[in-house]
């Protein structure tokens, strides 16, 4: 079954969208290393209008139909039947957007943090960008696959090179977690590949037959890959490492960004791939997810270090968001998709935030501060939005993602629902007591005297500030690009195995 | 009275780019006693090669009775050679001269060797191979002992030496046993034969697959017959150390595709479990061995003796993919291997060995491009896309998957991610540590040439490998 697939622009705006920025940082590496000041304002003039250029994605995109939109495809390797396809559909959107915004942000935040090797670190932004936006659009699993690994290299440097005191082992860790998870996949994908007929393009292979031992295998490969990137419980240790140590922007862009690569992987590959392996691994999935929700949560009241706090609320959220994709229906799914993007703005955001601090005080720890809300009022305001976004306050965006993945979670399985809401309020418990010890209390002498955000500033956090009301008040903007997709996904993996039909007409009647 | 023998002048044309190439490795020789500056005898060696190259297109055919054999299979290993040799006397000439070598014979044994090498990658016939496998290794033998008042490399030359003439005496026992079941030394015949004969089974052909297969595991430094590696290629003057891993190691494959694909196929269930555990020995061996070096050169052995573990994969195969696969994987490690050794000759200055890791410490920072390079080169062994070594080790693990041996790519994709620690840790050294002291670096234009020629090598391949798959692809019968 060959879907049409059409590209209303006319023009390979995905192709400018993954390349802009990596010839952007050709053009860097051309600029002397002392003109600093020029390429920090190249690069953040390539970023913007990588921005502007995604924006008609934004606006054109045809919400009433699920198939792939502004695809664009050439060969590329034909003696192996690969091909350059990329394409955008529901589900892939929201992120291509998200790094597009991501990127900018990031340029503004280490304007002034970034004093070492500051052509470098500048392309390897640039170079991240390409990368992120090629993972969310490639349609064939071969060129997929080739982002999700080049986007390691310059990963490993900006944690290795800029990052704190115990880069290194963070960044190592990072490179090999990731490293030994996807060459599993690999090996999934030439299986994958060998046997729908020497093929790599995703949709083609979400639409053929699989046997269900075959399927149950590539679900484990594939679970190496994907579970690590996102990252679950059990393998979920490189992160708070990983997350800790990378500068600024590399915590801004890992949280994001790049952990969304791995939801986007189930979603994208396993389960429309391999639907009937997904459905019996479902309470598997599920039960990790939940461990995450409450063992991240848990681990998150003992931590001592700012950062450290918020990458464990990381392992927290994504249990969420894992949760929501793997109840199977609809407003799971949905939920899933809105909290990955949430996820992004809001921990995006908090990151963000500690980096302001952070470049004032150079401390992460929370018991160097105290008492910011008096020295820093407006610092203490927008953190507050954060923070309850984050613990999924109404009218914030976290409340619409956490809403309709408990519910689609409770439909799904009525423990995990319940004891995914518990997840919530550990995470007030310890995103406020974080708030009370960063702002109130006594006036820390460290903290004393520190001057509040400059517009710089400012304008990194205002973009998120807009997008997580924008998301709350009315989430329909965000949730309308989805939902055809995110049907057809559902279908395909209620009927796309053998012993499909009855159970999904129950299921479908269910959710009705 | 007898009827006068008829003699027969065989076709000549197959043997075009050898004749050429014998006729100019004599005169580069020659050319030592009348050119007083080395550089030219460089540049004559790099003329020559290139001559050698243009012929191998109207070269292709059979002849001497099918002992010698131009195809598009011998002729992708002569590019390679050839690539080989052009990279190999780029990155020597300043270097033979820091190590104070710079004698004319150095390049006519390069181009012998390098004969030696084609006649292996063409040879139809056990005896022809036998005569390029000597001849390849004898002129390297000398070239690693090359720096003669260097204990190291004189220590290299000997265990090179004695271990490899080891290597030949199981290549001509096996060869012999052939010829004693058979009657015959030419390859395809073999395999007829023992289809005709049913010789299937036969443990005395058992015997003789044994020894071949030892003969080359010598050849291509694949555990466990790799002890000679590791002294070999620290000792041996660094070109020759580039030129080493990647010269000899591919005519050793091309042989073993010769042999085992065409002569002994028959048998393949037998040497095929015979070459898997090797296979994953060597990735082991070499692999976990090289993650405690400190000796980048040592590092490198190791991480050579590894490539050479992958690469056996695609003749575990044992289909046209899989050898396709041999050959582009060994084209795309000239590259890399060699620009990596590259960026190794640069750090050796006067006085200055520079060929341990910590003395790459914080080379971002005092040679910002170079470090770069590396990097490229490491992140290439390590096969991260989009370099080439990805490329390469995806179509190994593709036709070793096709063929049915997915859980011997599942060990090897899972030593392939070790791997990533120690190529890591050279770009660790470099990007994330200080200098410690002021490293010098001796640039010279024709270094510059071949560090393009192997980036460009590396990304082009990674980036866009169709021509160069289709190449191999269409290269075997």
């Amino acid at each position: 079954m060959e879907q049409v697939m059409t590209n209303s622009l006319g023009f390979p705006i995905l192709s400018t969208l993954v390349f802009l920025p990596v010839v952007g940082a050709a053009f860097l590496l051309l600029i002397p290393r002392s003109e600093e000041k020029l390429i920090k304002w190249f690069t953040l003039a390539m970023s913007v209008i990588t921005f502007v250029i995604s924006l008609p994605l934004f606006t054109r995109f045809d919400k009433t139909t699920h198939v792939m939109q502004f695809v664009e495809r050439h060969a590329w390797i034909p003696a192996w039947n690969i091909n350059y396809s990329l394409g955008i559909d529901g589900i892939s959107i929201l992120f291509v957007l998200l790094s597009t915004l991501v990127i900018i942000l990031c340029v503004l935040i280490s304007w002034n943090s970034i004093k070492a090797k500051v052509k470098e670190f500048y392309i390897s932004l640039l170079i991240i960008e390409g990368a992120m936006i090629g993972v969310f659009c490639a349609l064939d699993f071969f060129l997929f696959y080739i982002f999700w690994e080049a986007m390691l290299i310059p990963m490993y440097l900006l944690i290795g090179v800029w990052g704190g005191p115990n880069r290194v082992y963070a960044a190592v860790k990072f490179f090999l977690y990731t490293l030994v998870g996807s060459v599993l996949m690999l090996v999934g994908i030439i299986v994958l590949y060998l046997y729908a007929g020497r093929t790599f393009d995703i949709v083609e292979l979400s639409t053929k037959m699989y046997p269900y031992e075959m399927q149950l295998w590539l679900f484990w490969a594939f679970f190496a890959a994907f579970a690590v990137k996102v990252p679950m419980f059990p393998v979920h240790t490189w992160l708070p490492d990983a997350h800790t140590e990378a500068p600024t922007a590399g915590s801004v862009i890992l949280a994001a960004v790049l952990i969304k690569m791995g939801a986007y992987g189930f979603l994208r590959f396993s389960l429309p791939i391999l639907p009937e392996a997904s459905k019996a691994m479902t309470p598997v999935m599920l039960t990790l997810s939940v461990i995450a929700i409450i063992y991240g949560g848990v681990i998150c009241l003992a931590q001592t270090d700012l950062k450290r706090l918020i990458a464990y609320s990381s392992v927290s959220h994504m249990g969420f968001v894992t949760l929501g994709i793997f109840a199977l229906n609809i407003q799971g799914m949905e939920g899933g998709i809105l909290q990955m993007v949430n996820h992004g703005i809001v921990t995006g955001a908090l990151f963000l935030s500690v980096g302001v601090i952070y470049d004032r005080t150079h401390t992460r720890q929370i018991a160097d501060y105290g008492g910011v809300a008096s020295v820093m009022p407006l610092y203490a305001s927008l953190f507050i939005v954060f923070t309850l976004a984050a613990i999924g306050l109404p009218s914030t965006n976290g409340f619409v993602g956490e809403f309709l993945i408990i519910l689609g979670g409770f439909t799904a399985n009525q423990w995990a629902g319940v004891l995914a809401a518990t997840g919530i309020i550990i995470g007030a418990g310890y995103m406020l007591w974080l708030y009370q010890r960063v702002f109130f209390m006594e006036t820390n002498p460290k903290v004393a005297g520190l001057k509040d955000m400059d517009g710089r500033e400012i304008m990194a956090l205002l973009p998120m500030v807009i997008l997580i009301f924008w998301i709350g008040v009315y989430p329909d903007t965000f949730l309308g690009f989805m939902h055809k997709s995110v049907e057809h996904l559902i279908a395909r993996v209620n009927t796309g195995g053998a012993s499909g039909p009855a159970i999904a007409r129950n299921i479908i009647e269910v959710i009705r | 009275m007898g009827v006068p023998m008829q003699f027969v002048m065989p076709d000549l044309r197959p043997l075009t780019p050898e004749i050429l190439m014998t006729v100019l490795s004599l005169l580069v020789l020659l050319s030592d006693l009348v050119i007083k500056r080395k550089e030219t005898i460089a540049l004559l060696s790099i003329l020559s090669v290139a001559a050698v190259a243009f012929t191998f297109r109207d070269s292709l055919g059979v002849t001497f009775n099918g002992m010698f054999i131009s195809d598009g299979y011998s002729r992708f290993f002569g590019i390679i050679f050839v690539l080989n040799v052009i990279l190999t006397v780029l990155i020597s000439v300043k270097y033979i001269g820091i190590e104070r070598v710079n004698f004319g014979e150095y390049y006519g044994l390069i181009l012998f060797s390098t004969l030696g090498m084609m006649i292996m990658a063409s040879a139809g016939d056990l005896i022809v191979l036998y005569l390029g496998l000597e001849l390849m290794a004898l002129s390297t033998y000398i070239l690693a002992g090359f720096i003669r008042y260097d204990v190291k490399s004189n220590e290299a030359a000997m265990k090179y030496f004695l271990l490899g003439a080891f290597a030949s005496a199981f290549l001509l026992y096996g060869t012999s046993m052939i010829y004693g079941l058979t009657g015959t030394t030419n390859i395809k015949a073999i395999a007829g034969y023992i289809l005709l004969h049913g010789l299937m089974g036969n443990p005395a052909l058992t015997l003789a697959m044994a020894l071949f297969v030892v003969a080359f595991s010598f050849k291509i430094a694949a555990v466990p017959f790799h002890m000679w590696a590791p002294d070999a290629y620290e000792g041996a003057p660094t070109s020759i150390t580039a030129f080493m891993s990647v010269g000899p190691k591919a005519a050793g494959f091309a042989v073993m595709g010769r042999v085992l694909l065409d002569g002994l196929y028959p048998i393949k269930p037998e040497w095929s479990a015979v070459l898997i555990p090797i296979a994953i020995l060597t990735m082991g061996v070499g692999n976990i061995v090289a993650l405690s070096q400190t000796n980048i050169k040592r590092m490198l052995a190791y991480s050579s003796i590894a490539h050479a573990g992958y690469a056996l994969l695609g003749v575990i195969a044992g289909t046209a993919d899989g050898l396709a696969s041999v050959m582009n994987y060994m084209l795309i490690y000239a590259f890399m291997n060699i620009g990596a050794f590259a960026v190794i000759i640069m750090l050796r200055t006067e006085g200055f060995k520079g060929d341990n890791i910590t003395d790459y410490e914080g080379l971002s920072k005092t040679h910002p491009l170079l470090a770069s390079l590396m990097l490229v080169f490491m992140f290439s062994l390590t096969g991260i896309p989009p370099t080439a070594g990805f490329m390469g080790k995806f179509y190994l693990f593709m036709s070793a998957v096709n063929a049915g041996y997915t859980w011997v790519v599942i060990i090897a994709v899972i030593f392939s991610a070790i791997s990533a620690y120690f190529y890591l840790r050279i770009v660790m050294y470099m990007y994330m540590k200080d200098p410690k002291q002021e490293v010098a670096i001796s640039t010279s234009p024709s270094m510059s040439l071949a560090l393009a020629i192997t980036l460009f090598g590396v990304i082009a391949i990674g980036v866009l490998p169709a021509s160069v798959v289709h190449l191999a692809r269409i290269a075997f019968p």
